[in-house]
């Protein structure tokens, strides 16, 4: 016992002096001004993004054509074309769209005569709560099992978790998603076929004040247990097939980065000191594996989004990737860039983020 | 998807042209070669990805032959084949609701996937490869811009690019070609920065050698410089990056089919289309219709990942398993070979071994996701510090490829 607890005090002790120097080798604002230009770098990054999606999306021609184009006649077509301003000059029209971004107008949906703001803030909430759930699960499996597979490297616990690695990353999510569909909801019959909730908990959350769009959160405010058993057993399978693919990707991770502290002196000196191997997997080389985890999440914020649109589609979950395919369906160009703008800016705000937490995590992630 | 990966796969370095034309040519072939030095379980692997991707292969070339219907026939001799019927002897795996042959489908489909691997990874080769080398070799404002530009891109979430592009490109219209084209120059608009990345980092690491310098000083043009004496040297982490492709082109397909951009059934069957169509079958038990195709698309990633798996650790000296030497290996187990190295915790740190260090013992292995520091160290614009993680070998072909979906 002795040994063990002398034993961060001593890592302390040789850890502090260099620490300090890398502090001060840092100059200047060190963190600060990492922060800085790191925030600075999105402006350029998102300016971009947008600008590619608009040209690109006006490269078809004008979204009225697009989207209602075999329904008028050419004389109805023209005349809401130029109400809507899409036969003046493209830059004009760019420069308009982007000062409408700055200041928070998307524009209005064709099909639906909706802002696009107003559909963002709707369904982004059921996006996020997807995300969260599916970031969950490919905590909870994919750590362990990264853990697992590390330790017994090259034996046959590892080849089996690494074939199912492979395995999530090659299958689809929506393929994921209908086997998943097939087995438990209509072969076994115990959990929904698809959607947030069933009806009567739907309505029960929107007979809220003020509902949240996290149908969690709400279930939770209206306090009828049946309800949140009803939003969880709604949840379980797209948060599982969208999270399965992330699960994948962390279990190799953690797998690699365990094979690499496993080895290191520190581990060995507690093995030689007769520390538990169990003991020695979960604290002595987990910690480390995992700061590369939290620097991957920011791309993997990219790929859920992605599978999210997947996801959604398959369960009828109606979140942004939902109305992104209805939209896509519908010729919907207005709407479908708003969501995707709106998508490009999350991914470039996490990454942001996700950044900063690994600068201060690890002094040496700053150059 | 074997003819392609053939390039000048994994450990050689020499491109293989330069190859001395001894007796062991055939041993010293890329697959083959790598195929002669694993073990165990990574031959197994190995093994098993060629032999997935083989069939793949043989079967979208064989297709006409193979499938007992045409991919958009609904009727035979004996009448309409009826719509959602389950497997019997006519229809071995059933019929889809739209009335088309499901294992027809799934053969046809095959041809398809094969068709928009090999454009996209041809157009992006070229596109990516020619950019990279331009940017690396010339350097100033184009450089730049080039590497903000792509930089941009490969944050995007890609299948929500590959969409926009597909919009773009094929806007309504689906014929067999047409689609195909479509969906292959989608998915290559999500690849050309990957390559432009990676060869961009190659030419600016061989621009400082002294044999440029030389060549350089005898008066050689540009143009030969950078195609004979840089190129040529900047190829060797290309096909990993391939085999990672392929696979994920199939998977963004698969998605842009789900979503309804895919291929009309009646121009080319299409595996993504057709598990679009099953979602409403599989809620009324109909299972036939979606775990068909669902599974080609499973398997033929999972052969082709598999592939790229083995030729990545093989190419890394310090993952690839030795026959007497596996023990040792496993003690040698800082697995990142991408300088700027994992950010593995440890007195001394393994960055100063790995990030100043020599990259001359940086073989073959492939830093499919570049750490953008290691590319440009002055560039402020691709300062990345996210990046040491991203360079493990086991993660590259991992957040490189799933990130894509």
């Amino acid at each position: 016992m002795t040994t063990t607890t002398s034993d961060p005090q001593v890592g302390e002790g040789r850890a502090a002096t260099p620490r300090a120097g890398a502090r001060r080798r840092g100059g200047g604002g060190g963190l600060g001004s990492y922060i800085l230009v790191r925030a600075l770098l999105i402006i350029p990054t998102v300016f971009i993004l947008v600008t590619t999606v608009f040209v690109v999306m006006r490269a078809t021609g004008d979204p009225i054509t697009a989207a209602l184009g075999g329904r008028l006649t050419p004389d109805q077509l023209a005349e809401r074309i130029h109400q809507a301003g899409y036969d003046r000059p493209i830059i004009v029209q760019y420069l308009e769209y982007i000062g409408g971004i700055l200041r928070g107008d998307f524009g209005t949906t064709l099909s639906d005569n909706r802002p696009v703001t107003e559909v963002l803030a709707t369904y982004g909430a059921a996006t996020l709560e997807l995300a969260c759930y599916a970031l969950l699960v490919a905590f909870v499996v994919g750590i362990p099992l990264g853990m697992l597979a590390g330790y017994f490297r090259d034996r046959t616990p590892d080849a089996v978790l690494r074939i199912l690695a492979i395995l999530a990353y090659a299958t689809p999510v929506f393929f994921a998603g209908l086997i998943l569909k097939l087995i438990f909801s209509v072969g076994l019959g115990w959990l929904p076929v698809s959607g947030r909730a069933s009806t009567r908990a739907e309505i029960q959350i929107q007979m809220l004040d003020d509902p949240s769009g996290f149908y969690l959160v709400d279930a939770f405010r209206t306090g009828d247990p049946d309800v949140i058993v009803d939003v969880l057993q709604h949840a379980v399978l797209p948060a599982v097939a969208l999270g399965l693919l992330t699960a994948g990707v962390f279990l190799r991770l953690v797998r690699t980065n365990v094979i690499g502290t496993l080895s290191t002196d520190y581990v060995v000196a507690a093995r030689s000191r007769g520390v538990r191997e169990s003991r020695l997997v979960r604290t002595h080389a987990w910690r480390p594996a995992l700061i590369p985890i939290i620097t991957v999440i920011g791309l993997q914020i990219a790929m859920l989004l992605a599978g999210a649109v997947l996801t959604e589609t398959t369960f009828e979950w109606k979140g942004l990737g939902f109305q992104l395919a209805e939209y896509l369906q519908a010729r919907d160009f207005v709407a479908v860039q708003g969501i995707v703008v709106l998508m490009a800016v999350i991914v470039a705000v996490t990454n942001f983020v996700v950044d900063i937490i690994a600068a201060l995590i690890d002094p040496r992630v700053r150059y | 998807m074997v003819a392609e990966t053939t390039v000048a796969t994994g450990t050689s370095v020499l491109p293989p042209a330069a190859l001395p034309s001894r007796g062991s040519r055939w041993k010293r072939l890329p697959v083959v070669h790598q195929l002669r030095q694993s073990v165990g379980l990574q031959r197994g692997m190995l093994v098993a990805g060629l032999v997935i991707t083989g069939i793949f292969v043989l079967t979208a070339a064989l297709a006409p032959w193979l499938a007992p219907y045409g991919y958009s026939q609904l009727r035979d001799a004996d009448g309409a084949f009826g719509a959602q019927q389950p497997p019997s002897a006519e229809h071995l795996l059933g019929t889809t609701v739209g009335g088309y042959d499901v294992l027809s489908r799934v053969i046809w489909g095959a041809q398809t996937a094969l068709l928009v691997i090999v454009v996209a990874i041809l157009a992006s080769i070229v596109l990516g490869v020619l950019l990279g080398l331009l940017s690396g070799y010339f350097g100033g404002w184009l450089d730049r811009l080039l590497v903000v530009l792509a930089d941009a891109i490969y944050a995007f979430p890609s299948l929500l690019l590959a969409i926009l592009m597909a919009i773009v490109i094929s806007g309504g219209q689906s014929s067999m070609w047409g689609g195909i084209l479509a969906a292959a120059f989608s998915i290559t608009v999500v690849f050309v920065p990957q390559y432009f990345r990676v060869t961009r980092a190659e030419v600016v690491r061989i621009k400082g050698e002294a044999f440029v310098d030389s060549a350089r000083v005898l008066g050689t043009s540009h143009g030969r410089i950078m195609f004979r004496h840089v190129l040529r040297n900047a190829t060797r982490t290309l096909p990993l990056i391939v085999t990672l492709n392929a696979s994920e082109a199939i998977l963004t397909l698969a998605g842009l089919g789900f979503l309804g951009f895919g291929i009309e059934p009646t121009k080319a069957a299409e595996w993504g289309y057709d598990l679009n169509k099953a979602v409403s079958d599989v809620t009324s038990g109909i299972w036939w219709t979606a775990l068909f195709p669902g599974l080609a698309i499973v398997l033929v990633v999972l052969g082709i990942t598999l592939v790229g798996e083995s030729l990545n650790d093989l190419a890394d000296p310090r993952l690839r398993s030795r026959r007497a030497a596996a023990e040792v290996s496993g003690e040698v187990a800082e697995t990142s070979v991408v300088p700027g190295g994992t950010l593995t915790a440890g007195p001394g740190g393994l960055d100063a071994i790995e990030g100043a260090g020599s990259r001359s013992d940086v073989l073959a292995a492939a830093p499919a996701r570049p750490d953008p520091d290691a590319i440009a160290p002055d560039d402020a614009t691709a300062a990345g510090p996210a990046a040491p993680a991203r360079g493990t070998p086991d993660d590259a072909s991992t957040d490189e490829t799933e990130d894509r979906r």
